[in-house]
């Protein structure tokens, strides 16, 4: 049995509260539903939306927050997104980076596949395994009053922060963002002033 | 009987001048007992962040979040690891992000563990199938001026490469 409430969160309205509240985060989306619930909220040059490399969008959060340290960093992905990079938690919990959020956006289902129950809809806990390996502050959202939180600790910058959201498990009409990798990278390193080659 | 080339000449102190001559500010690696020295020396050294992975794809991964940010970067791993990376270089490719690994190679010249050698017997194959070039070095004063031949590659168009640094120069595990 799905471990779920009826009440939980709506996955748009979450996401377009955190980004909303801050323009210039650097953001990185995971694959998925994900990345669609960061452009509905409005694009941005800043924004990355991964379309592919599963597991791989906490770890870019970390390099790109690593070259950003004075720059909020947000990695807004799901709970299958993450699972599949578990070890990245680990090794962003020794790392460190204070500018570094990771937000899991969890409905415990692989959504973009056909809501096949996930780890996590069976009972793993993210968020335990994120205080686990070091996190400075790790946090469980299940309220829309609680979310407004997720933005006061980004901008505190004690990181690693680690907020699970419990969403549920619906899917919003897709909202896609730009699918050409090339035309991503260009335009985020060209809003940090950085060469496009 | 110890086929290890590496005592007579500095192979790892040059290959970390080149690192430092290029600006790399970031290092994920997996250890390999042939990067030991240098995955010491980047500890040592406040201008470089070393990045301990628990995979290999990590590291793709980070490379490429690194320079989205602006930050040149290498990642280093064992010739087992390129398995681990097959998906997430499709992250570099697709993308055209600039990547340079440094792969010290097992299963190869002598080797007394049988379970390295399929990974080890695919590992350019595989590198080749993602989209990256491969270059071989066999001797240690090769290792520095190939290293740094790369990163001016892949900084300067945006190219994919990885250094496979042969069981032979590394020197063969002894049990």
């Amino acid at each position: 049995m799905v471990n779920m409430s009826k009440n939980a969160l709506n996955r748009r309205s979450v996401v377009n509260e955190i980004l909303t509240n801050d323009r210039d985060l650097l953001v990185i989306s995971g694959l998925g539903s994900s990345s669609y619930d960061v452009h509905a909220s409005g694009d941005s040059d800043t924004y990355f939306y991964l379309w592919g490399a599963m597991g791989g969008a906490a770890m870019m959060g970390l390099g790109l927050a690593l070259a950003q340290p004075d720059r909020d960093v947000v990695v807004i992905t799901g709970d299958g997104e993450q699972l599949m990079g578990l070890g990245s938690i680990a090794t962003i919990g020794v790392l460190k980076p204070k500018n570094l959020s990771i937000v899991v956006l969890d409905n415990g289902h692989f959504g973009e596949t056909g809501m096949q129950v996930s780890h996590t809809g069976l009972g793993v806990n993210l968020a335990e395994i994120a205080k686990a390996t070091g996190f400075e502050k790790v946090t469980e959202i299940k309220t829309g009053d609680e979310v407004s939180d997720i933005s006061l600790q980004v901008k505190e910058r004690n990181g690693p922060f680690f907020a699970l959201v419990k969403i549920a498990s619906e899917s919003p009409g897709r909202s896609l963002p730009i699918l050409d990798g090339v035309e991503l990278k260009n335009r985020f390193r060209k809003a940090l002033g950085h060469a496009t080659l | 009987m110890i086929e290890n080339t590496t005592a007579t000449y500095p192979w790892e102190q040059e290959l970390f001048n080149v690192l430092k001559k290029n600006n790399i500010k970031q290092i994920p690696y997996l250890p390999d007992a042939g990067h030991s020295k240098i995955i010491e020396m980047i500890h040592d050294d406040h201008s470089i962040t070393p990045v301990v992975l628990t995979t290999e794809e990590e590291g793709v991964a980070a490379v490429c979040g690194a320079w989205l940010g602006g930050d040149r970067s290498v990642l280093l791993m064992q010739s087992s690891g390129v398995g681990n990376c097959i998906n997430m270089l499709s992250l570099v490719s697709n993308c055209n992000f600039p990547f340079v690994t440094i792969i010290t190679m097992r299963g190869e010249f002598g080797e007394f563990n049988s379970w390295q050698v399929p990974m080890s017997s695919a590992v350019q194959g595989t590198l080749e199938l993602m989209g990256v070039q491969v270059h071989r070095v066999e001797k240690t004063e090769e290792v520095a001026p190939t290293v740094d031949a790369a990163l001016y590659s892949a900084y300067s168009s945006n190219q994919r490469i990885a250094i496979l640094l042969s069981q032979k120069l590394i020197g063969r595990k002894e049990w």
